[in-house]
Order: C-alpha cells, then sequence, then structure tokens
C-alpha cells in the first residue's frame, strides 16, 4: 500500500496540536486562579489561600511543562511538513508568531521560575508581580496566536502578489472578523477547563477525607467561577456561530447537519449524516429551531451543504459540534446545582463530589472538540480561500512521516496517563501534608509520606 | 560588501545576525542545561536532586532561545527554512522526542510517586543525551552540506558525540560555579575530561569544513583575507589554554574563581561561532542558498524588527533579574 504522506502528515499536525493545546487551555486560566488566591491572600492573611494557591501551583508547573515541550514540536511542525503554507503567507505569520515568542513566551518562561520557586527569595509583591507576568504572558500567547489562527479562517488586510499575501493593513490582518468571537470563546473555554479541574481535583480530596481549609476554599471558586463562565460561554458561541454563518456558511451547515437549502429549518438533535446519500438517517429534530438560533427568525434560511462546491467532511464536524455543546450543557448543570447546594449547605454530598471529579478534565475534551469543529470545518482550505492544505505539503515521504507519527502518538498516550496518574496522586497524598517536610525524602517505599523534591 | 548596505538589503543580515546570536544564546545557555542532564548519570542519588535545583529556574526560559531562532529562520528566511527542515527531517524528531521527555521529566520527577522517581531521572538523563545528539549530528550534516555519502554521515556522527561533549563541558563549568565541596570537585574532573573531547571536534570542525569547500579554503587561506581571520582561531586556542590550566587548579580556596572556567566556556563558544560564520557568510545553506536569496518581503522583515529592538532589552532585563534573584550557590528548591 502507498503511503500517502499527505494524509499521515494531517494526522500528525492535528495529534501534535490536540495533545498541545489540552495544557494551555488549563494554564491559561489557571494563572489567572492562582493570581487570585494570591491576591486573596494578601489581603486576608489567612494561610489557606498561600496552601490553595501552592498545591495548584504544582498543577499548574506540570501542565506548563507538557504544554512548553509539546509546544516547541508544534513551532518546527509548520517548517517540517508544511513548507507551503510559509511560502505563501509567511509575511503574515511570520510576525504574528515572532511576536509571540518576544512578547509572550519568554515573558512566561522568565518569570515562571521566580513564580514557582520564589516564594522565600524575593519581596512578596515581586512574586504578586511574577504571578501577573505570569499570566499575561499565557493569555498574550493565546492572542497572538489566536488571531493567526482566525485570520487563517476569515483572512484580511492583504493583498496577493505573484503567489504570496502581502499586508495592506496589519490592522485588518489582527482585528480579522473572526478574531474577537475566536479569543472570547477560548478564553471562556480555558476559564472552565481550569475551574472543572480545580473543582475536580478539590472534590477527590475531600472524597479522601483531607478538610484542610484550603481543599473547600479551592472547591468553592471552581464551582462558582464554572457557573458564572458558562453562560458566558454559551453567549459567545452562539455569536460566534452567527460569525461563521456569515464567513464560512459550509462550515455551519455541516455543523447543524443540514443538507438541503430550506426555511424554518429543524434543529437535529441527532443523526447520522451521510455524505454518499446526501441525508441524514435517525435524525432526531425540533422542528424551527435551528433557523430560530441561527437567524432568530421561525423562518429564517439556512443554506445547505448541496449549495457549495465544495464543503467539509460532515460527520466529523457534526458529532464534535454535538460533543462540545452537549459538555456545555453538562456543565451548565453541574456547576448551577452545585453552587447552588454549596450556598445552601456550604458542603457538597457525595454524589455531586463524585459528579465533579468525573468533570475534571470534561473542558479539555470540549475544546478540543471544538477544535475539531473550527479546524475540521475550515478543509479543504488551509487559508479559507487562499491556500489548500494539499498546496502546502512539502516533499518529505510517507514512511518517514509514519514512523514519527507512531512514536508521536506512544509519547503523547504514555503521557497523559502519566499526567492524569500524577495530578490524582499529588491530590491524594496532599492531605498528609507529606510534602512541607524536605527530610522525609529519605524515607524511601512509605508513599504516602514522599515529598516534592528538591527540585522541579 | 557595499551590496550589503545598499537601500534595504541589509534587513536581510540584520536578520541573519539576530538569528545566529539567539542560537549562540541558546547553545551556551540550553547548553548548559543539557549539559547538566547528561551528566546527571553519573553523579550520586542524592547529587542529582542538586544539581537539578541548579538549573531549574532557567531551563524553560533557556529553551526559548531555540524557538527564537528557529521562529526567526521560519519568518525571516522561510525557503531556507523549508530546505533545512526537510533535509534535517529525522534529526528534527529525534531532538524533539528528546527535549519532551527531558522537559516533562524535569516536572515529573519530584510530583510522580516516590518509587517511579528512578525512571524519571533515568528519562531526565536520556532525554538531554537524545537532544544533545541530535542537535550536533544536525550541525554536522549542514557544516558538510547535507551530504548523504558514509562520509558525511560518520562526520556527522562525529560532531553529534562533540556537541554532546561540549554540552557537558559548559555543564560542568556551570556545576562548578553553583556547587560545593564533593560535587563540585566532581564537577572539575568532568570538565576536565569533557574539555578534551570538545577540543577534538572543534578540530575536526576546522578541518573538514575547508576541505568539502573550495570557496572556504580560498576565504581561509588566501593572502589578505587570512588575517581577518588569523584572530578567531587564536583567541580560541588561547581561551582553551586558559580553560585547561585552570581547570588543573581547580577548585581555589575560598571557592575564587569559581566562575572562572563558566566564563572561559562561553568566550570558546562565541569564538568557534563567530569562525563557523564567518565561513559560511553569505550563505545561509552552505553552498546552495545565500542570505539574500532567502529573506522574506522586507516590509514584514521591518515589522519583526522594530518589535524585536523594543522587547530585546527588556528580554535581558528580566533574564538578568531572573539570575540575579537566583544566583549564588544553588540551594533545594521548593515552592513554599
Ligand atoms: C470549554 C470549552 C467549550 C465549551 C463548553 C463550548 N465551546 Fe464552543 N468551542 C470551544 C470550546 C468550548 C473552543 C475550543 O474554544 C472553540 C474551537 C475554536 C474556537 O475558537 O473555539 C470552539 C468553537 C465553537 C464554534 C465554531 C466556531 C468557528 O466557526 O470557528 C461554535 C459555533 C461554538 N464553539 C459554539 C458553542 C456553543 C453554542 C456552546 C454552548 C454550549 C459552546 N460552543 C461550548
Ligand atoms: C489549538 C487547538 C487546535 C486544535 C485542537 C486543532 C485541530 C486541528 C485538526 C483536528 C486539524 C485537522 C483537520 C483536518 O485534517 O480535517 C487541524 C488542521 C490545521 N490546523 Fe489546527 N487546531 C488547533 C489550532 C490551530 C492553530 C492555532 C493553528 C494556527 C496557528 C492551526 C493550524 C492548522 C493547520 C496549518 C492545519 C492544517 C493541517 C491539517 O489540515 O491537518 N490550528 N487542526
Ligand atoms: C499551531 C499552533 C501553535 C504553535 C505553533 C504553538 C507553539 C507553542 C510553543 C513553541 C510553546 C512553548 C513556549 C514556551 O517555551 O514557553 C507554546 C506554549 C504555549 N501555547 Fe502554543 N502553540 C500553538 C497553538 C496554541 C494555541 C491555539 C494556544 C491557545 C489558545 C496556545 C497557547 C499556548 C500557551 C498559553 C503556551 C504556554 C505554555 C503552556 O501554558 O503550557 N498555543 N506554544
Amino acid at each position: 500500500m502507498e503511503l500517502d504522506p499527505f494524509l499521515l502528515s494531517r494526522i500528525q499536525f492535528a495529534a501534535n496540536i490536540t495533545f498541545h493545546i489540552m495544557f494551555p487551555s488549563i494554564t491559561i486560566a489557571m494563572g489567572w486562579i492562582l493570581l487570585f488566591f494570591k491576591v486573596r491572600y494578601n489581603i486576608t492573611r489567612d494561610q489557606a489561600w498561600m496552601q490553595a494557591y501552592f498545591f495548584f501551583t504544582k498543577v499548574f508547573a506540570l501542565s506548563f511543562a507538557v504544554g512548553v515541550v509539546s509546544g516547541v514540536t508544534m513551532s518546527f511542525q509548520f517548517g517540517t511538513n508544511w513548507p507551503g503554507f510559509m511560502l505563501t503567507v509567511g509575511n503574515i505569520a511570520g510576525p504574528l508568531l515572532a511576536y509571540e515568542v518576544l512578547t509572550a513566551f519568554f515573558l512566561e518562561a522568565t518569570f515562571l521560575g521566580i513564580m514557582l520557586f520564589g516564594f522565600r527569595r524575593v519581596p512578596d509583591w515581586l512574586h504578586t508581580l511574577a504571578t501577573i507576568l505570569v499570566a499575561l504572558g499565557t493569555t498574550a500567547s493565546a492572542f497572538w496566536i489566536l488571531v493567526l489562527n482566525s485570520w487563517m479562517h476569515t483572512p484580511a488586510g492583504f493583498e496577493m502578489i505573484d503567489g504570496q499575501a502581502h499586508v495592506t493593513s496589519w490592522m485588518e490582518v489582527i482585528f480579522n472578523p473572526s478574531m474577537p468571537y475566536r479569543l472570547t470563546h477560548m478564553l471562556l473555554a480555558s476559564g472552565l477547563t481550569a475551574s472543572f479541574l480545580v473543582a475536580g481535583l478539590s472534590a477527590f480530596r475531600i472524597l479522601r477525607d483531607d478538610r484542610a481549609a484550603a481543599v473547600m476554599k479551592a472547591l468553592k471558586t471552581g464551582v462558582y467561577l464554572a457557573a458564572i463562565l458558562i453562560p458566558l460561554q454559551m453567549f459567545a458561541g452562539h455569536e460566534h456561530g452567527l460569525n461563521t454563518k456569515e464567513y464560512q456558511p459550509a462550515k455551519l451547515a455541516a455543523m447543524e447537519g443540514a443538507w438541503e437549502t430550506r426555511r424554518g429549518a429543524p434543529l437535529v438533535l441527532f443523526a447520522l449524516p451521510d455524505e454518499s446519500e446526501r441525508a441524514n438517517d435517525f435524525a432526531l429534530e425540533i422542528p424551527y429551531l435551528a433557523s430560530l438560533v441561527v437567524t432568530h427568525e421561525l423562518d429564517g434560511e439556512i443554506r445547505g451543504l448541496n449549495e457549495f462546491e465544495t464543503h467539509p467532511p460532515v460527520a466529523p464536524v457534526f458529532f464534535a459540534f454535538r460533543l462540545m455543546v452537549g459538555i456545555g450543557l453538562l456543565m451548565l448543570a453541574v456547576s448551577w446545582l452545585g453552587s447552588y447546594l454549596l450556598l445552601r449547605d456550604r458542603a457538597l454530598p457525595e454524589y455531586w463530589l463524585l459528579a465533579l471529579v468525573g468533570m475534571t478534565f470534561m473542558g479539555c475534551v470540549a475544546t478540543v472538540a471544538g477544535w475539531y469543529v473550527t479546524e475540521i470545518g475550515r478543509q479543504p482550505w488551509l487559508v479559507h480561500g487562499v491556500l489548500t492544505v494539499h498546496d502546502a505539503l512539502g516533499p518529505v515521504s510517507g514512511g518517514m512521516v509514519l514512523s514519527t507519527l507512531l512514536v508521536y502518538l506512544g509519547i503523547y498516550a504514555f503521557l497523559t496517563v502519566a499526567f492524569i496518574a500524577t495530578l490524582f496522586y499529588m491530590a491524594g497524598k496532599a492531605g498528609y501534608g507529606g510534602e512541607r517536610d524536605p527530610e522525609r525524602q529519605a524515607m524511601v517505599g512509605e508513599e504516602r509520606m514522599t515529598v516534592i523534591g528538591a527540585a522541579e | 560588501m557595499q551590496q550589503v548596505f545598499a537601500d534595504g538589503n541589509w534587513l536581510p543580515y540584520a536578520f541573519a545576525f539576530l538569528m545566529g546570536l539567539s542560537v549562540l544564546i541558546y547553545t551556551a545557555l540550553d547548553g548548559y542545561d543539557l549539559g547538566v542532564g547528561m551528566l546527571i548519570d553519573n553523579a550520586h542519588w542524592h547529587e542529582k536532586d542538586r544539581m537539578i535545583a541548579s538549573i531549574g529556574p532557567f531551563w524553560d526560559a533557556n529553551e526559548t532561545w531555540l524557538i527564537l531562532g528557529v521562529g526567526l529562520l521560519l519568518v525571516a528566511f522561510p525557503a531556507a527554512h523549508g530546505l533545512i527542515l526537510t533535509e534535517l527531517y529525522l534529526p528534527v524528531a529525534i531532538m524533539l522526542f528528546g527535549l519532551i521527555f527531558r522537559g516533562v521529566a524535569f516536572d515529573f520527577r519530584s510530583k510522580a510517586p516516590y518509587q517511579q522517581k528512578w525512571r524519571w531521572n533515568n528519562r531526565f538523563f536520556y532525554g538531554s543525551l537524545l537532544t544533545a545528539l541530535a542537535q550536533g549530528y544536525m550541525l554536522g550534516f549542514y557544516v558538510i552540506g547535507f551530504d548523504r555519502s558514509w562520509a558525511g554521515i560518520l562526520f556527522s556522527c562525529l560532531i553529534a558525540v562533540a556537541l554532546a561533549s561540549a554540552y557537558c563541558l559548559i555543564g560542568a563549568c556551570w556545576l562548578i560555579m553553583k556547587c560545593e565541596g564533593g560535587l563540585q570537585e566532581k564537577a572539575v574532573k568532568w570538565a576536565r575530561y569533557h574539555l578534551v573531547n570538545s577540543v577534538v571536534g572543534l578540530v575536526a570542525v576546522s578541518v573538514v569544513t575547508p576541505l568539502i569547500s573550495d570557496r572556504i579554503y580560498d576565504k581561509w587561506f588566501s593572502f589578505p583575507a587570512m588575517l581577518a581571520l588569523v584572530p578567531i582561531p587564536v583567541t580560541t586556542g588561547l581561551l582553551v589554554i586558559g580553560l585547561f590550566l585552570v581547570l588543573r587548579h581547580m577548585p581555589f580556596p575560598r571557592d575564587r574563581y569559581c566562575w572562572l572556567p563558566f566564563a572561559l566556556t562561553i568566550g570558546v563558544y562565541v569564538f568557534s561561532f563567530v569562525g563557523l560564520g564567518y565561513s559560511f557568510f553569505p550563505y545561509i545553506v552552505p553552498e546552495q542558498m545565500t542570505i539574500t536569496e532567502a529573506a522574506a518581503a522586507p516590509a514584514s522583515l521591518r515589522i519583526i524588527l522594530a518589535g524585536a529592538l523594543i522587547v530585546l532589552p527588556v528580554l535581558i532585563c528580566y533574564t538578568a533579574l531572573a539570575y540575579f534573584v537566583f544566583r549564588g550557590k544553588a540551594t533545594e528548591l521548593r515552592y513554599d
């Protein structure tokens, strides 16, 4: 069988970015949550806040490390697998990526050391400042990369000369039509990912009978924050969809599973889209609702897939969208009812804690699902209307890509398992106060007593 | 030379300089932490923690210079970037595997259950080794113009070992500066040992480079041009001799001059790098593509340069701050 370097390169790119994005989506917002803990401590001088800070800086450090190394991999991917991308739109992508490195990566990487290990070495204000700068750095890097990604979906502010994009207005490039929506949606997604992670790990500690004040504080922070963010996220997602309708109607049609253009279109709750038949099997629909949601009119028109010469593969977009929205609804239920119980009883019943533990990584799942909608929905384009993915491929051989792909997949599977196991292990043992005494390090074999080692 | 400064033509050269600078800074900075990662295998159990503590607050920022270097290659010389990275597909992938393991092992080793710590220590060691070897291989392969013959591959392998050794050298010098007592004495021994290997590698590159390219041969051995070159090998030689002498007598009483080997090694790095740059100028891919041929549109280069000129001084200030905060001998690192 002939190995197709095109398909393999796509799978490899998708695998790398999927793995990468899970960790930034934790760290972007976790930085701000840590700042919140630190500021609460500065105001109240309550040690519990500082303990919450110390525990979650470890979670942060671990996620950050995995995010950094997978990010380094990303930055090589452009050249090794998609040289055509830089050759065509390098004049736009280049400066955006360069600004990301210069303004964001160095900032976060440098102050991370002070934030993590400097608590006893620098004055308190400098430590707080380092926390702020790290949070700013992660957010700034999200900004630049999302500017680029949004530009790839809704390119603006450029002209093509000899097959190369040249900038006519940087303002239009940066504030391209989908950027505000995507940025908002992604930052909120990160907020949700981080708050469910905080809530889930704290719930796990309570289930393990860890009644430290810090745990309850973190749990409340996570649940309340999620409860605030989820309605905002639903609204932002809705607005995002309206923007997509305008600029990438074929993607919207794939998301809705709409084949025919029609007025008063139903909302397809579930179906099996079939591209050869160009129809949905087993459709479960709510009449008129899609038109109402997308156009705000009962008989508004939704353009169907049949109207477009090329359109993205339907099934993955369709299902990924339902997964994302489904998790969004689940998040709404868990965080609102959870907040209600917390406000009423000042504690959560065991089954609710279990539900939170189950939701620990749901933010990551929803985020990845969302990106699949976005990115697969853009196919066959790499830069919408400018460059197809196919034209960006480099001359690497299929066998070469396959061999590296297999290694990447192995590494990612291993690291994902190690990451999740280590987080729960840390949460499980934190309650025993083990990490506070460096002497205990010598006690090999006493699992509970082991400590955070000398260096991270 | 005139054409260099003709209107607008200087931009690609400025970028070649910036790119070279970040690669140089990368090899020096990540060089010492990769070196420490490779040396860890020879250290005692309790020394490993201390060694890693000495690089803990810095490694992430060090690695960022690599991203900047590759980023600049990508944005300023897209044509060369595609060419180089597709030629180097496998070694780049291997380097990335190494970097991944090393970077995560840093954090996992202290957070995973204690019984697993030795495994993460091993991953840290092998990750560092793999990264260094892959980088050395790429350097050799690049110098020899992507020659896939047996001789070319053999040469690249030699450089791989030599660069790994050079990283161990600077890593050991870093430890001399940041550690005390028995570990410091060990570091001195490591430094002596790796100095010899590194010099062998340096000489190998210097001998092979003029042999494979007539152009470089002329540049090195034709009369007036030669005068410009001479200071480079001479200074490098003096620095190496100085390093030999200092290491022979280390450590000095009251730990005086503990920073000297590190400083001298940086000097060797700088001059070797300048020598390499001098030989290949004005090519960005040896004998295949010049700096100007590979350059991107001037408009976008200007935008980046403006940003870089504003950000770099600030960047240097806060990097200095980080080194200042964690100055002195490495102590235990803790979150609280
Ligand atoms: C915690 C994560 C999360 C949650 C709960 C939601 N989303 Fe989302 N969604 C994302 C995380 C995300 C994302 C990862 O952030 C994406 C991918 C790219 C982007 O900009 O946002 C995304 C993309 C995305 C798109 C595609 C936009 C495009 O064309 O690029 C739409 C229309 C929505 N979302 C709509 C929604 C709606 C209506 C939600 C209501 C429940 C929702 N999302 C919940
Ligand atoms: C961060 C979360 C992201 C995820 C989870 C993600 C996911 C994906 C997936 C699944 C594909 C494959 C689509 C297909 O083959 O049908 C893809 C394609 C692509 N994406 Fe993303 N993406 C993300 C962000 C980005 C960003 C920020 C950029 C730009 C800087 C980007 C650039 C690309 C490129 C160049 C491709 C083409 C390769 C391909 O089609 O496989 N992506 N992405
Ligand atoms: C194709 C797209 C991408 C590339 C090439 C890329 C590249 C990188 C690189 C090189 C790093 C390491 C930086 C360091 O050493 O500190 C990194 C980390 C990071 N990236 Fe990405 N990235 C991509 C997509 C994204 C997206 C879509 C986001 C957010 C929305 C994002 C957010 C971050 C953040 C916040 C970090 C900091 C490290 C962390 O928090 O784990 N990246 N990325």
